[in-house]
């Protein structure tokens, strides 16, 4: 149900051995989990994850000097934002990168995002639109900036970084059991996700692996997560193309869904759920340790029906209006090759024919099996598509979920001390694809590297090149298939 | 009918006709909806506040509202929407009232493009595309009602039924300026007058600085565009234009308006927005129709 993998005593390669090997693995069609780095004295410890198709990570480490090395972009664009963050973080120098712009406007460099290097293009036809980073909508901050052609766009350029919390840091100065607080406002609507990778990571630390019934409450919860933000997503795109029944419909049963996380666990977006060694999520008829919830069995199973029927009807209308399809169609194209090329991941790269999930295979793969949601159109219908099957695929499965009859009751296991010098990853398949927390502790047991990674970090550059030769007008609508999370990459 | 009985009507009428649009959009998404006078209601609100003008703007931005409020209120002078003559009805008075309106619009555009906003200037450039698209296309119904009926100004449309004019001329008329109307007063599938996205707007992107009196201005000329368009196509589709006592007709014509205002919520809940790029063949479609109507009063001789 849960990937979350420890490595001891990793070998520490030199620059070219590392690159050869990073290489080999990137042209065998190796996925890229993550590539991140810290400073270790005058070096800088660079590392990076990679997933096997058999779903095994491997980690590949090198001791990388001040110097710094040739980039590896050029070859392969998905490692992009990787190289700009390694680069913002440690100082080191990557050479012959094409694009090292600031990701997060760290350090000397912070709060000076008037003085984004914003690309120029010229000529008599041209116009530029600059929108933000005050969100007309007051949702959160990033600056765009477009350079068109008349209604035409030729080039986006998004410059984010206006949240930047540095939650890198601050999780490093806290005591590394009670984390969750802060892992949960990573971004505030994937909290179940980012919080269940934390304390799968602390538990494979400490060697205490949550038992198979906890796993499948903790996936529950992150079910109703993804249903609820899907449908608040629908919602958006609904109101986008002014389908008023949609917007209306798909918003009110986002209602429902997070109010049952409430009843479930006390908070509409699950927080304070998932701690390490607990899962305090209760149902009436399960006295644990917590206060009465008055959410029953068969109130869960009226929920989920009311959802079901009702998102049923609004779908039909939805994906049978001719307008509708007519506006999403062809717009905010990213062909499979582009996102396979530039490292897509989640429902925006399976709306383009990928077919990675890891709640479907791997060993992550969740029991009762979840069905995977693919579809090869890459657009903006596509995305809007892959939601709603997505929808489906995971209300099926929370069906069979609480047939399982998981045991409900709060317990709770104190957390043991760490293992010293060890690395773990836990991998969690978040609403918008992959979540990667690495955790390193050093020879004491202490936490010396705390690596939070977002799937949005890596698809915002998808977001720039699906809008490109498209109108003006359909940014919005490309902008909320992909609903990126603006904090989840500024951190 | 007395210059102000009909003015006072239609000033009535034109809070009602926004409340039930308002009314048919919410039922239609399963709400309540606002009140039926809630236009009144902004308005008083937005007429108690202060303007807010930004310093990059000039004069230009602060007239074009009440030009624009100006050049709606002329229109309700000529344009018979209570189905009985207008009262300032002259010969030729479509010629002036297009005019007129395109002078609306220009103010519109220039105080828009006064913020220097680029925003703005999308909108007003893609007001200016669709404006030029749709003038021809209400020159050519009023050329074919005109014809038709033999007499050369919005009167016209009062004979037109009269005149035998039941067939196509008719019907392609009501076509054209329907789709007039949903093009001129900014609605659905043309605009979204409830996007929030200023990226997709036309009209409310051009009023997206002012604030205040200002506002209200621009809001009730909105308001009074739509009246008086939805007026003129009840004229068209209401039977008993010069058939009955002037109550009757006006009462009948009155009501058609609404019928119209909650048809054209309807359209509104149940279609999603055109593609920006597809607009203009759509307001294509308005001027097919105007053309269709004029080319066939030549097919069975036309009233001297």
């Amino acid at each position: 149900m849960i990937q979350a993998q420890r490595f001891e005593r990793i070998p520490e390669r030199t620059v070219d051995d590392w690159r050869g090997r990073v290489e080999g693995a990137l042209r065998a069609r190796v996925h890229l989990l993550s590539l991140f780095g810290r400073r270790d004295g005058d070096e800088v410890l660079v590392t990076a994850l990679l997933q096997r198709d058999d779903g095994a990570v491997e980690v590949e480490r090198a001791r990388v000097a001040a110097l710094g090395y040739a980039s590896l972009t050029p070859q392969f664009p998905a490692l992009h934002i990787f190289e700009r963050e390694l680069h913002e973080q440690t100082g080191l120098s990557i050479h012959g990168h094409p694009w090292c712009r600031p990701v997060r406007f760290e350090g000397a460099a912070r709060g000076s995002h008037d003085r984004h290097p914003f690309h120029v293009v010229a000529g008599k036809e041209v116009h530029e639109v600059a929108v933000g980073p005050i969100h007309a909508g007051v949702i959160e901050p990033g600056a765009f900036r477009f350079m068109c052609l008349g209604e035409t766009v030729h080039h986006l350029e998004i410059c984010l970084g206006y949240q930047h919390r540095g939650v890198e840091a601050l999780l490093l100065r806290r005591d590394v059991r009670s984390l969750g607080p802060l892992v949960e406002s990573v971004a505030g609507d994937t909290s179940v996700g980012h919080a269940w990778a934390y304390s799968a990571a602390i538990e494979a630390l400490t060697g205490q692996p949550a038992s198979p019934n906890e796993s499948l409450r903790r996936a529950i919860l992150l079910e109703f997560e993804r249903v609820g933000m899907h449908l608040a997503t629908l919602a958006g795109v609904a109101a986008d193309v002014g389908f008023l029944q949609g917007a209306a419909t798909f918003g009110r049963l986002r209602t429902t869904v997070i109010n049952t996380i409430q009843r479930l666990c006390g908070s509409r977006f699950g927080r304070g759920a998932i701690r390490p060694g607990s899962t305090r999520a209760t149902l009436d008829g399960f006295a644990g340790t917590g206060p009465t919830t008055g959410l029953s069995l068969p109130e869960v199973h009226a929920n989920l029906t009311l959802v079901e029927r009702d998102l049923q009807t609004v779908e039909d209308l939805f994906t049978s209006a001719r307008t509708v399809r007519h506006r999403l169609e062809g717009v905010g194209s990213v062909s499979p090759a582009l996102a396979e090329a530039i490292g897509l991941v989640g429902p925006v790269a399976r709306a383009a024919a990928a077919h990675r999930d890891l709640r479907v295979r791997g060993p992550a793969a969740y029991d009762p099996p979840v069905g995977l949601a693919t579809r090869s159109e890459g657009d903006c219908w596509g995305r809007t598509l892959v939601r709603l099957d997505e929808l489906q695929h995971s209300l099926t499965w929370l069906r069979s979920a609480f047939e399982r009859a998981p045991h409900w009751t709060t317990s709770r296991v104190s957390i043991g001390a760490l293992t010293p010098s060890a690395l773990v990853v836990a991998l969690v398949e978040g609403l918008r694809g992959e979540i990667v927390h690495a955790l390193e502790t050093d020879g004491d047991g202490r936490l010396v590297h705390y690596k939070v990674q977002d799937p949005s970090l890596r698809n915002w550059l998808g977001l720039a090149l699906a809008v490109r030769d498209n109108e003006i007008s359909d940014f919005p609508i490309c902008n909320k298939t992909f609903d990126l999370s603006y904090c989840g990459n500024d951190l | 009918m007395s210059i102000l009985l009909h003015g006072a009507l239609i000033l009535v009428l034109c809070p009602l006709v926004v409340g039930l649009l308002g009314r048919t959009k919410a039922l239609w998404t399963g709400r309540r909806g606002p009140p039926l006078l809630q236009l009144v209601f902004d308005l008083h609100r937005l007429l108690r506040k202060r303007a807010v003008f930004s310093d990059v703007t000039t004069f230009v931005f602060r007239l074009s509202p009440y030009l624009v409020l100006a050049s709606a209120l002329t229109a309700v002078a000529v344009v018979p929407v209570l189905g009985v003559r207008a009262p300032a009805a002259f010969p030729l008075d479509f010629v002036w009232f297009a005019y007129v309106a395109g002078l609306g619009r220009m103010a519109l555009m220039l105080g828009a493009l006064d913020t220097g906003s680029s925003f703005e200037g999308m909108g007003a450039s893609r007001e200016a595309t669709f404006g030029a698209l749709l003038e021809p296309a209400l020159f050519a119904v009023m050329g074919a009602m005109c014809l038709k009926t033999g007499v050369s100004s919005f009167g016209s449309a009062l004979l037109l039924e009269a005149r035998g004019g039941g067939g196509i001329v008719w019907g392609a008329s009501i076509v054209a300026l329907f789709i007039g109307v949903q093009v001129e007063s900014a609605r659905m599938p043309v605009d979204d007058p409830t996007t929030h996205l200023e990226l997709t707007m036309v009209h409310e992107v051009m009023i997206l600085d002012h604030s205040g009196p200002e506002l209200a201005a621009l809001q009730a000329a909105a308001a009074l565009k739509l009246t008086v368009a939805l007026g003129l196509v009840a004229t068209l589709l209401n039977p008993l234009v010069g058939r009955a006592p002037t109550s009757v007709v006006v009462s009948a014509n009155v009501a058609m308006t609404g019928l119209l205002a909650v048809f054209l919520g309807t359209v509104e809940s149940l279609v999603a927005r055109l593609k920006l790029r597809v607009v203009p063949q759509y307001i294509v479609v308005a001027f097919a129709a105007a053309s269709a109507a004029l080319l066939a009063t030549t097919l069975r001789g036309s009233a001297p």
